[in-house]
């Protein structure tokens, strides 16, 4: 079952799988079983794709919308990881802030980021401040939970060793929890990435006036079904680009740390 | 100083009255840069006997304290060697042994040439800029002792420090804690459950019971060192081979086989 894939194999299989996947739909678009408009082929989005690189649809070329997108999503991503990783890690150490806040905390991630909408665009119009508020929810819960599990799950001899070593408890926060933490923070943060650029799509979708989602909203409004699929197109290529970056960024702690698998 | 002393103690985990009794009555008094050792059946206590002198547990009864004063919590003046090494895989060994002295806020030029000496002393000199992972086990174990022996403790705890390594290593690691111990004497309570360690290492060796853990004999290894001078051989294997140091050795193996007899009875 787990016969071992050299790199070369995992990127053939990996384009095996796309090439399959272009297959079907080009099959099933040209098929004749569905509407065209319902279902453009492959080709159609890439022509599509292609041309709102240079030319601007909804106020913007798609590069725009991009960009528009990336940068709420940014300050949605760091808000939430510069609130969620401290707040993670100190209730993982701290027993009694973990009991207070984990059940109000376990109850209000279930909520979907989505949910947000109403508030957003009553409390910020349609400002920035909408979209990221909703993927800062999105974000938030993975950069607390996993800054959490990696202090609640620190290695106690560790803790053990720089408390006979004398080190003043700030200290051992700073040199002995958070290092020990990373791996797990770094992971959440690949989660955390994910859930919040796929929020942010769904925040464009109802309150904003440009980026992708936006883009797409235009696109339905225009039925242009390859102006909707290029907006899925792009989103997907970004969040894999962010994905890979962020894998990487782990690899190479992991490496330092001889961890590496 | 570093004496080390167990007044009536009593550790119990879990609920006072029906917890686990871990130890029992214990009553010990570990001279100023004495070695003792305790051997005993795995879960007998021993480890606790060191964790209550480390302060990361705290007795149920009596008292344990170094110098006359109780032990509360973990301080630099009790370093310890844990069996896993328990260093900071993201710290160079330089960094690992300067934690301690930092805390302690030492300045920094006595900190630099303390590291070096103790570096230099444990042979540890061209691996001062490695990271744990790249280190055998052998070399990790004296990376923690350095760390420890740095500190210039008043008392060495010693947690089965060489349980995790090779035989060949051990052997390496056994002589280098007696060069270390001759030429820098510390009070030290070493825990281990192989018998010629204790032998070999120790002034006294305690041995100790099944749970609940008490103390059941105590024997004196220092004067039979002296009187058939196992210091003039320089090789572990030599001295294990004098009629003294069998004879001993299967003394307390037939100690510590009684304690297992019990448990079957």
């Amino acid at each position: 079952m787990n016969k071992r894939i050299s790199f070369r194999q995992s990127v053939l299989l990996g384009f095996g799988g796309l090439i399959l996947f272009i297959g079907l739909w080009h099959g099933l678009a040209i098929s004749g079983l569905v509407p065209r408009v319902f279902l453009p082929s492959p080709l159609e989005v890439y022509d599509r794709f292609t041309t709102l690189l240079d030319r601007r649809f909804a106020g913007a070329t798609l590069l725009g919308h991009m960009l528009a997108s990336f940068e709420r999503f940014a300050y949605g991503f760091i808000l939430a990881a510069v609130v969620g990783i401290p707040l993670g890690l100190l209730m993982g150490w701290y027993r009694l802030l973990d009991e207070i806040v984990s059940p109000l905390f376990d109850a209000l991630r279930f909520v979907a980021p989505i949910a947000w909408v109403p508030f957003a665009a009553l409390w910020f119009g349609t400002g920035i401040g909408g979209p990221i508020m909703i993927i800062f929810a999105g974000a938030f819960p993975p950069c607390v939970i996993n800054a959490y599990r990696g202090a609640k799950f620190v290695d106690p001899r560790l803790i053990e060793a720089a408390n006979m070593l004398g080190t003043p408890s700030h200290r051992v926060i700073r040199e002995v929890l958070v290092p020990s933490s990373v791996p797990s923070i770094i992971s959440g943060l690949r989660v955390s990435a994910g859930l919040g650029w796929q929020s942010l799509v769904g925040a464009e979708l109802i309150v904003a006036s440009a980026g992708v989602g936006y883009l797409m909203v235009q696109g339905q409004a225009n039925i242009s079904t390859t102006t909707v699929m290029s907006g899925m197109v792009a989103i997907g290529l970004v969040g894999l680009a962010l994905d890979s970056s962020l894998r990487l960024a782990e690899r190479v702690i992991l490496r330092k740390r001889g961890l590496e698998n | 100083m570093g004496v080390i002393q167990f007044k009536n103690v009593g550790k119990v985990f879990g609920p006072k009255e029906s917890g686990f009794v871990a130890l029992k009555d214990i009553n010990l008094e570990i001279a100023d840069k004495e070695f003792v050792a305790i051997v005993g059946p795995s879960g007998c206590g021993k480890t606790t006997c060191l964790r209550l002198v480390a302060g990361f547990d705290n007795p149920t009864d009596g008292a344990v304290m170094v110098d006359g004063t109780p032990i509360k919590r973990p301080g630099p003046n009790r370093a310890v060697v844990f069996q896993q090494f328990a260093l900071f895989p993201w710290k160079s060994v330089y960094d690992n042994i300067d934690i301690g002295l930092r805390n302690l806020n030492v300045p920094k030029a006595e900190r630099q040439s303390r590291i070096a000496a103790i570096l230099n002393l444990m042979n540890l000199e061209p691996y001062a800029e490695h990271f744990p992972h790249q280190l055998s086990g052998g070399m990790q174990q004296r990376v923690a002792i350095a760390r420890a022996y740095v500190l210039d403790p008043d008392v060495l705890l010693m947690d089965e420090p060489f349980g995790a390594l090779d035989a060949q290593t051990r052997v390496v690691m056994q002589e280098e804690l007696v060069r270390l111990a001759r030429k820098n004497p510390r009070t030290v309570l070493f825990i281990t459950h192989a018998v010629e360690e204790a032998v070999y290492l120790a002034d006294r060796v305690v041995i100790m019971t099944r749970a609940p853990g008490r103390i059941k004999e105590v024997l004196d290894i220092a004067s039979i060192r002296k009187a058939e001078d196992w210091d003039s051989h320089e090789k572990i294997e030599d001295v294990m081979d004098l009629e003294s140091f069998v004879h001993l050795r299967t003394q307390i193996w037939r100690s510590l086989r009684e304690e297992k007899a019990d448990q079957h009875a």
